[in-house]
């Protein structure tokens, strides 16, 4: 594949930038001259809270959960298990998490393409690394398939918190997937999803053992215990391209540090 | 320096497919450090070239198989000019923050046009749209900061004000009062029909993409305000498409589109500052020119008569991207008050029962304009600058 020379400039370089005010101080003035005899200076959102209220009391939901197939042996067992409507709260959480880490796995593809551009340097960052780490968000969507599959649900299906998992990654797409967004931009992105992801985790985990899940939420642990090390790896990352870019050591510590268990 | 039409004839349209899928798809311009002007002139183009093909399919449905070939091949050219064109807007650019730059568009380059427009009836309609257009950019500035925590003036770049016009509530209006009063062909101006054809193009591109982003919209008074004003923007496709003579022939009409379109990029290659953009801008002049060189064939040949008893043999002077803050200010303090009546305008006391009935059904349940608006004046920042004793 033909390779395109490197561009020269750095998002942080100083340059044309003429988003501010004070890139066209005369222009400005002007505008403000014009602008200052508009009336209303008080702040009044109420026309968009209303609007907001009303159709939010007589809005049906985004979509809902799929009726049962043909629930057969275990996975029927599993779900009598569950207690009634409950059980599709749970289904419609391991869905989300499914679509999630679906994602992810894109979400990590996407930044290592950006490495080949980047410089390195010295840091724990590395291609292998970015690697495993999409490996095992691949592992951690089968795992919540299995679970799916297993309590007799339609783990093909996208169930209403997987649709609002996909709008809210869709900036995460966006910015790893543009040409123009640095290593380090990306890594941001990551951080913002694996924050999600590992609350995530941890709240299927605790749904499980509710549910009297024992087995899933074992399973679930072993995932998050994985998910945790994404988080801090991703921490430290971040810290030590930014370290290289201020030319300055980062005083705080504790960013790159696992949370407290 | 004017730009001679008779012996300029381009790239000839066989050697014009000379595109890839890289380069019609290529890096688009920056969101941040690009001059607002360089937006602008993207977002026209597209316009200008989506409004050549609409008018190429239309002409080519009655057509003899020759021209639909002819056709068919300046098309496709068209085509991926506009995709190369339109792929310039960048990915961080959210479809509202375009939108401020599709207002942003309607208000200088309509300002420019009507400045220079020699017919004062023409000239009166373009100021009437454009009051229109300047309210639009308020609104939807509003919205930018209200729904995404944006400053419009981050795109607009201090060139444009952001301030009420005549107020969108008012602008729906009986069909009959959308008509206009056409051009007469043969004793029309030349600039009068590059300038409606230009006219014609953005407002038809602007009301496309509102309908297209309108339902990408969750928040309930964002998609009615690009209702609302997607129906507005209707409104001005048909005042400004009834300027022209519906006595032109369609082969006219074609030599028309065709010199509307080299007079818009030759525009555009002036003004433009950025080396990239401007090189786009020549390359696509070039091919314009070659489409032009094709019409006037067909038109000789079909209609054996001279394309320049139709189009003028040198272009009229470019048009100027440049803030016209002055002219519009002075617009709004004349003209804000003025209501159509048929084809004529009066002021609002006048304005005929039939708008104000449709008017008052469309506004039934409030005025999502008025809502989005209410209390809302720009400030450098967005309006969270306020002292907290402003904010409720």
């Amino acid at each position: 594949m033909a390779r395109t020379p490197k561009h020269p400039s750095d998002p942080t370089d100083l340059g044309r930038n003429r988003t501010g005010t004070r890139s066209a101080p005369l222009r400005t003035k002007e505008m403000l001259e014009n602008t200052a005899a508009v009336p209303g200076a008080m702040v009044d959102t109420s026309g968009l809270a209303m609007a907001r209220v009303e159709l939010s009391e007589a809005a049906p939901p985004v979509g809902t959960m799929p009726p049962p197939g043909s629930v057969k042996g275990m996975a029927k067992a599993a779900l009598e298990a569950l207690q009634g409507e409950k059980a599709t709260v749970f289904l419609d959480k391991l869905g989300e998490r499914l679509a999630f880490e679906r994602t992810g796995v894109r979400l990590y593809e996407a930044v290592l393409a950006k490495m080949p551009a980047a410089h390195l340097g010295k840091g724990s960052l590395s291609p292998d690394r970015v690697r495993r780490f999409r490996d095992e968000e691949q592992a951690h969507f089968r795992t919540v398939r299995e679970a799916i599959e297993k309590l007799g649900g339609d783990p093909t299906a996208l169930t209403p918190s997987a649709d609002l998992a996909g709008v809210q990654a869709t900036g995460l797409v966006s910015v790893v997937t543009d040409p123009r967004t640095t290593l380090t931009q990306c890594l941001d992105a990551l951080l913002t999803a694996e924050l999600a992801d590992n609350d995530g985790w941890k709240l299927l985990i605790a749904m499980a053992e509710a549910m009297g899940q024992e087995d899933l939420a074992s399973r679930f642990s072993r995932a998050l215990a994985e998910e945790d090390q994404h988080l801090v790896s991703i921490r430290r990352w971040i810290a030590e391209r930014l370290e290289g870019q201020l030319g300055a050591k980062l005083p705080a510590p504790e960013f790159g540090v696992p949370p407290p268990a | 320096m004017s730009l001679d039409l008779t012996s300029e004839r381009g790239v000839a349209v066989e050697a014009q497919q000379q595109f890839d899928w890289k380069d019609l798809a290529g890096l688009p311009y920056s969101k941040l450090d690009a001059d607002a002007f360089s937006r602008v002139r993207v977002i026209l183009m597209n316009g200008v070239e989506s409004e050549a093909l609409r008018f190429s399919h239309l002409l080519a449905r009655a057509s003899d198989p020759g021209l639909r070939r002819t056709l068919a091949l300046v098309r496709r050219a068209e085509q991926h000019q506009q995709t190369l064109v339109n792929w310039l807007n960048p990915a961080d650019q959210s479809p509202l923050e375009t939108t401020i730059g599709y207002e942003q568009v309607a208000i200088e380059v309509t300002a420019h046009l009507a400045k220079h427009e020699p017919d004062p009836y023409l000239a009166q309609v373009y100021r009437f749209g454009l009051l229109e257009d300047f309210d639009h950019l308020y609104r939807y500035a509003a919205l930018l900061d209200r729904l995404e925590g944006k400053d419009a003036n981050n795109l607009l770049q201090g060139y444009t004000d952001v301030r009420p016009g005549r107020p969108t509530r008012d602008h729906h209006r009986h069909p009959d009062e959308d008509l206009a009063r056409p051009y007469d062909r043969r004793s029309a101006h030349p600039l009068s029909k590059l300038n409606a054809l230009t006219l014609v193009a953005g407002e038809y591109q602007t009301h496309d993409f509102y309908m297209h982003v309108g339902p990408l919209y969750a928040d309930p008074i964002a998609r009615q305000l690009y209702a609302e004003i997607a129906s507005v923007e209707e409104q001005h496709v048909t005042q400004y498409e009834s300027l022209a003579d519906p006595a032109e022939t369609w082969l006219e009409r074609w030599l028309l589109h065709e010199a509307t379109e080299v007079w818009n990029y030759w525009s555009c290659a002036q003004d433009e500052t950025d080396t990239r953009l401007k090189a786009i801008f020549e390359r696509f002049l070039d091919y314009e020119l070659g489409h032009l060189a094709a019409a006037r064939e067909a038109f000789e040949r079909l209609e054996a008569r001279d394309p320049f008893l139709v189009i003028p043999r040198a272009l009229p002077d470019p048009i100027k991207f440049e803030g016209h803050r002055d002219f519009v200010r002075e617009t709004l303090a004349r003209e804000e008050d003025l209501r159509r009546d048929g084809t004529g305008f009066v002021p609002s006391a006048r304005e005929p029962e039939r708008s104000r009935a449709l008017r008052s059904r469309l506004n039934a349940q409030g005025s999502p304009s008025e809502a989005v608006a209410r209390g809302w004046a720009w400030r450098p920042g967005t309006e969270l600058v306020a002292e907290p004793a402003a904010l409720h």
